[in-house]
């Protein structure tokens, strides 16, 4: 059904569809606002197709290399070269395809959603230029299978992203926080590209997986990890490089917020590929597993306890992102430091990854629905601040529906999607290391607290007298909703089938550092 | 075909979301049964709806509704001295912001030094 051209040409089109949509955004506006809605609405449809085209090749046939510039994938690394892949490749392999699917179709939903909330708005133009470009980014850094790509896409997503941070200025408190982001990412980047510099010098290679066939693990490609994996923890917000979160979550656009967590997650995805790809069994294990556990386990508490006195439910919503991310963290961490050990990493490792890459993807799912209920709140009350509000559930029914369903998923409450990949990390972790897994159970629990004090306070009560008008918000703003609703559930319910069919094949791939060289210096699998 | 799509396995046991549904509905009914076999005396439309504040009128206003502000209060002030230490390192200041992210940078490249 779908052309064989399309499918072929899907990793160049599918950062190439948003890059133009972006730039020809402003001018549709020219036209009407109806024209720029169908302009963004297709560009985004079309770009999340090919996104899901894309992943549903690469889970159908293995690894896809896309080489620009040449005929055929198997010029990946042209004969006169000297074994060294010149061009731009592309390598999407499971885990790239599962980290497309997170983005398709939280952009997808997004998009929707903001077709209403941002309508009446000034300067929609640049704001969808901006957005189209941080999805570009997003993209681009799960595909590439090139390091200095990888910072290059970074840097659309960042800079986007702090544009659109700022761009509803309220008194200078937006633009502060988009200054502490955009100053952070630059640092973080300008380190990621002293890294890449150390690979080059060393060598002679920009190609993840040619630096990954050559590497020593020289004391310089020990200073090159830390800037990585320093610079991305800090990206995804893990604790005590987080401070940013709150500040740029609470302060952008509620659609945009949506899209800064599947952003974050772009960010993880680098970090796991520089740990497992890059360096693998090459590194101390052990050690920077370790370091990833101490950095997920600080998340998980440190975000939750700092989420339960917040009063700004996006400033809450935006610790609790962090406490999730510890999650993650923990659960490839403990996949991490047991890498060099097979028995182990048979027993639980494997499991414990999968558990930490189906939270990423239940993560994007809820935290996204999660921040889009909040947008919808402060659609109709103009007001983040929990301390006024109260008795919406009279009148915003879907909205609280969906706020429900996102604050179950996230506290890991059965049978909705968070309880399922909360669950692989607790048994599998709990097999490395009791004590973690208990404090993983107890921030649950506290997650519940917080999210239980959020729901009173925005939904239950008698109507407020200053919301006695309120109404329900606009069909498209439910609309994406709805979308990232179902998708919790459906993920709840068929938890098996998520894990067996796209989260499994994920792990696998990410752990099998052999495959991965293989793949892209043969131009495919 | 049934296990693969409804039957998680977690490594050391498994999860079946379906089976756990079912449960609920079980005793959803049984707690809607119980529910049905109370008090019968209740009539809509008649002052038994309203809520009894020791005899006092129904504040109006949204007096009612217990804010944000309010909740947790007990187990905030029990956890104080942990609360004081973890806000005041939220300072807000982009030079701590930059500091935390540097010394963090710099205690990982130690531990991968180190640690071979």
């Amino acid at each position: 059904m779908i052309p064989q051209f399309v499918v072929e040409h899907s990793p160049a089109l599918m950062v190439v569809v948003p890059l133009l949509a972006a730039f020809v955004a402003p001018f549709s506006g020219k036209v009407s606002h109806a024209a720029r809605a169908v302009l963004v609405g297709g560009a985004m449809g079309i770009t999340s197709l090919l996104a899901l085209v894309l992943a549903s090749d690469v889970y159908a046939h293995g690894t896809r290399i896309y080489v620009f510039g040449a005929g055929s994938a198997a010029l990946a690394v042209p004969p006169d070269s000297g074994g060294i892949p010149v061009r731009i490749v592309f390598a999407v392999d499971q885990m790239g395809a599962l980290m497309l699917v997170i983005a398709a179709v939280s952009s997808l939903s997004v998009i929707v959603y903001s077709l209403a909330s941002e309508r009446g708005h000034s300067g929609l133009g640049n704001f969808y230029t901006l957005f189209l470009l941080m999805v570009t980014g997003i993209l681009g850094m799960v595909s590439t299978g090139d390091v200095f790509n990888f910072f290059v896409f970074l840097e659309i997503l960042s800079i986007a992203s702090a544009g659109l941070v700022a761009f509803r200025i309220d008194g200078g408190p937006a633009v502060e926080a988009a200054i502490k982001y955009f100053v952070l990412s630059t640092l973080g980047a300008f380190a990621i590209l002293i890294a890449i510099g150390i690979y080059y010098g060393e060598y002679n290679a920009l190609n993840m997986a040619l630096i990954a066939q050559r590497m020593q693990f020289t004391l310089l490609d020990k200073v090159a990890l830390a800037l990585f994996v320093a610079a991305l923890a800090m990206k995804c917000g893990a604790v005590p490089m987080h401070f940013w979160t709150p500040d740029a979550y609470s302060m952008a656009p509620s659609s945009v917020t949506a899209l800064l967590v599947v952003a974050s997650q772009a960010s993880l995805y680098g970090l796991f590929r520089v740990v497992f790809s890059l360096y693998g069994v090459v590194l101390n294990a052990a050690c920077v597993g370790w370091f990833v556990i101490v950095l997920g386990v600080l998340s998980m508490v440190v975000g939750v306890t700092m989420a339960i006195p917040q009063k700004n439910v996006k400033r809450l919503m935006a610790y609790h992102a962090i406490s999730q991310t510890g999650y993650m963290l923990l659960g490839v961490g403990v996949g991490l430091a047991v890498l060099g050990n097979r028995p182990f990493l048979e027993a639980f490792g494997y499991m414990a990854m999968e558990g930490g890459l189906f939270h990423i993807i239940n993560h994007a799912m809820y935290k996204g629905l999660l921040f889009l209920t909040a947008g919808a709140i402060f659609y109709r009350v103009g007001t983040y601040d929990l301390n006024r509000m109260g008795g919406l559930g009279h009148s915003m029914k879907w909205t609280m529906v969906f706020f429900i369903i996102g604050a179950l998923a996230i506290a890991g409450i059965p049978p909705f999607n968070g309880f399922a990949s909360k669950l692989m990390i607790y048994e599998s972790v709990f097999a490395f290391n009791p004590a973690l897994s208990v404090i993983a159970m107890v921030v649950s629990i506290l997650t519940l607290a917080s999210f239980v004090k959020v729901f009173h306070s925005i939904f239950m009560g008698p109507v407020l007298p200053e919301y006695r008008d309120v109404e329900e918000v606009p069909l498209p703003m439910l609309a994406g909703m709805g979308i990232l609703a179902l998708v919790v559930v459906f993920f709840g319910l068929f938890p098996s089938l998520v894990v067996d069919t796209l989260v499994a094949p994920a792990a696998h791939a990410l752990a099998d550092r052999g495959m991965y060289i293989a793949a892209v210096l043969s131009g495919g699998a | 075909m049934a296990d693969i799509l409804l039957v998680l396995d977690t490594g050391t046991g498994f999860w079946n979301p379906v089976a756990w549904i079912l449960g609920a509905a079980v005793a959803g009914a049984i707690a809607l049964l119980l529910y049905a076999l109370g008090e019968r005396g209740y009539k809509e439309g008649t002052p038994q709806e309203e809520p009894f504040l020791s005899g006092n009128p129904e504040p109006g206003g949204g007096l009612l509704h217990v804010r944000a502000g309010n909740l947790y209060w007990g187990f905030l002030d029990a956890m104080g001295g942990y609360y004081e230490r973890l806000v005041s390192l939220h300072t807000g200041d982009l030079h701590d912001y930059v500091l935390w992210y540097m010394g963090i940078s710099a205690l990982f490249l130690v531990a991968v030094v180190v640690f071979r």
